[in-house]
């Protein structure tokens, strides 16, 4: 079988006492999406942060197409294709969502030491940005500075950034959290179109979302993966019924 | 036109119209005025470029200011002693020489400051940029070649080619054309894709990593171009007064700056010249009225940041819309 597009290896990191990451070792290959689920405080978000070079890791190993990513920057892993939204969006509030976007393209294309021409007659940024922005259904909130746009709007936007990064993973950290169902509907039909660009791992609360759209799961209770499995073995699994989906075993 | 334009003309206007007025009438203290004025304006523009536009609070900026002041100081004692400089160079009294050599020495060391400097952040910037600020203002003041602690006089004000530079409408107009082109540059880069990766590393430097863009990298190349500005704005400085000294490089001098900016309005373009009139103008006002005039400046200060965020064009021109 081809090298999986992103291989963790057992990655660990604590804060003081706290082990968020206890030697978690997961994979994401092409055209799949991985599902993570886990308590509130299971250390998903620490290990989002430690693929995408946010957080560094105590040990362990992240691969990436084949190359060891562990001593990159953050900015040197997003241009190698490595897209992540946050839990909590972050944007340049000041900015129209087109902007925010037009950055992204800026930051794929490698050429913010440009000095002359206005960003906003710029047809090579603006083009890709719109198209992004379109395809989450954003295109009529373009000229709408970040701070001015709703909640779900901010995340939609979030997307559109990962989209126009030609990104060749990923990373989402509970993309609908308080989307409200119809927004969780229209992004769970979009993710599930999305696998075929770029493999997902995918953080999510909304079980429906996750059971209709996961090719694997992985479930991480106290910053250990204490299952992986398809959508059935991980539904029939006693010990993550008792640990996670709360049910007597 | 946006309303925010209209105030931009109309400041952009008011200062020569003054200039010109005052000429007219015979009173050429206020055409001094007016080109302290546009110096000043132009040297907050270059800080504006770090601190409005990429949230860089240099507390370090009169370094630039004093190595502008000085390289016109030095090249014109050099030139008038008929005295090499380096490596057998000579001075030199001509302004765009003095310009030149402004910009390249104020850069260089711009990129060791920043360099250094844009590894903190906060509070941490501001002390190191200012204790960067305070080693030159030491080291001018124990050089004794160029006059240490009591400054270094001009003997007759620098040239221009095809000007006369010592006719004070001339010289202000020099100045205001700089000012002019200080502007345009802000305006340009703020713009563009630098411009925008550099708000956006203000605004969330963690956002601007993330789709690729290294922060560290566009601040330091915002740092060099806002020292660089600033740098001319102190040559011109030491041609206003024919005089440079250590008080340029001082800790008054880069706070004086970053009060402009606030007064005017942060990141605004036309922010220090609006900053510019007001200091100015309450320097003159109240300064003949009382001796303790910082003191009321002071007030108006705490006055701007706690009530009108976005400083005089702000009040005028409202809130700022971005792309
Ligand atoms: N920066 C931090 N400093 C200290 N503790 C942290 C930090 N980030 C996360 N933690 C702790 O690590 C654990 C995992 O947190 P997190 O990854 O946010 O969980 P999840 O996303 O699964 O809800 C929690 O106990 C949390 O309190
Ligand atoms: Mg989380």
């Amino acid at each position: 079988m081809a090298e999986p597009v992103l291989d963790i290896r057992s990655l660990k990191k604590s804060f003081g006492a706290v082990v968020a990451t206890d030697g978690v070792s997961l994979d994401l290959r092409e055209g799949e999406i991985h599902a993570l689920i886990g308590p509130n405080g299971a250390g998903k978000s620490t290990l989002i942060h430690q693929i995408a070079g946010t957080i560094r890791p105590d040990s362990g190993e992240i691969r990436f197409l084949g190359q060891d990513i562990g001593t990159l920057g953050v900015a040197e892993r997003a241009r190698l294709g490595l897209g992540r939204t946050f839990q909590v969006s972050s944007l340049a509030h000041e900015f129209s969502a087109l902007r925010n976007v037009m950055l992204a393209v800026q930051g794929s294309q490698g050429s913010s030491f440009r000095f002359f021409r206005p960003v906003m007659d710029d047809a090579s940024l603006k083009e890709p940005a719109m198209a992004a922005l379109e395809r989450v259904g954003l295109a009529n909130r373009a000229g709408i500075p970040a701070a001015e746009l709703s909640h779900g709007e901010r995340r939609q936007l979030e997307i559109a950034i990962a989209l126009a990064l030609g990104s060749r993973a990923f990373l989402l950290d509970e993309p609908m959290a308080g989307m409200g169902p119809e927004g969780s509907q229209a992004l769970t039909a979009f993710l599930d179109g999305l696998r075929q660009e770029a493999p997902i791992l995918l953080v999510e609360h909304d079980m429906e979302a996750v059971f209709a759209l996961a090719d694997r799961i992985s479930v991480l209770v106290y910053g250990r993966v204490i299952a992986t499995g398809s959508v059935e073995e991980i539904r029939n699994n006693p010990t993550v019924r008792e640990a996670y989906l709360g049910e007597p075993a | 036109m946006t309303r925010e334009r209209t105030v931009n003309l109309v400041l952009l206007l008011l200062v020569p119209a003054a200039a010109l007025a005052a000429q007219a009438i015979g009173e050429t203290f206020y055409v001094t005025l007016a080109t302290r004025i546009a110096i000043l304006a132009l040297a907050a523009t270059g800080l504006n470029i770090a601190l409005g536009l990429g949230g860089l609070v240099s507390f370090g900026h009169a370094a630039f200011f004093g190595i502008g002041g000085y390289a016109a100081g030095i090249l014109a004692t050099h030139a008038f002693n008929q005295e090499p400089l380096l490596f057998g160079l000579p001075g030199s009294k001509q302004m765009l020489v003095i310009w030149l050599t402004s910009l390249v020495a104020s850069g260089l060391v711009a990129a060791v400051i920043g360099a250094i400097s844009l590894r903190t952040s906060g509070v941490y910037f501001i002390m190191i940029t200012l204790a960067f600020a305070q080693m030159i203002y030491y080291f001018a003041i124990s050089w004794p070649a160029y006059g240490g602690e009591d400054g270094l006089s001009l003997y007759v004000r620098n040239s221009f080619p095809g000007l006369n530079t010592l006719d004070p409408m001339t010289f202000f107009l020099i100045c205001y054309g700089l000012l002019v082109l200080g502007l345009l540059v802000f305006a340009t880069l703020r713009a563009s894709r630098f411009g925008t990766a550099l708000q956006a590393s203000r605004q969330n430097p963690t956002r601007v990593a993330a789709v690729g863009i290294t922060p560290y990298r566009i601040r330091l190349v915002a740092f060099i171009l806002s020292g660089m500005v600033t740098a001319i704005a102190g040559a011109l400085y030491a041609d206003l007064n024919r005089f440079v000294s250590p008080s340029m490089l001082s800790w008054h001098m880069s706070g004086e700056l970053i009060v402009l900016i606030i007064l005017g309005g942060t990141g605004r373009l036309f922010g220090p010249l609006a900053g510019a009139i007001l200091y100015i103008l309450f320097e003159f006002v109240l300064g003949g009225l009382t001796e303790s005039w910082q003191l009321f400046l002071g007030l108006i200060l705490l006055g701007v940041v706690l009530f009108a965020r976005g400083g005089l064009i702000g009040l005028l021109a409202g809130k700022e819309r971005h792309g």
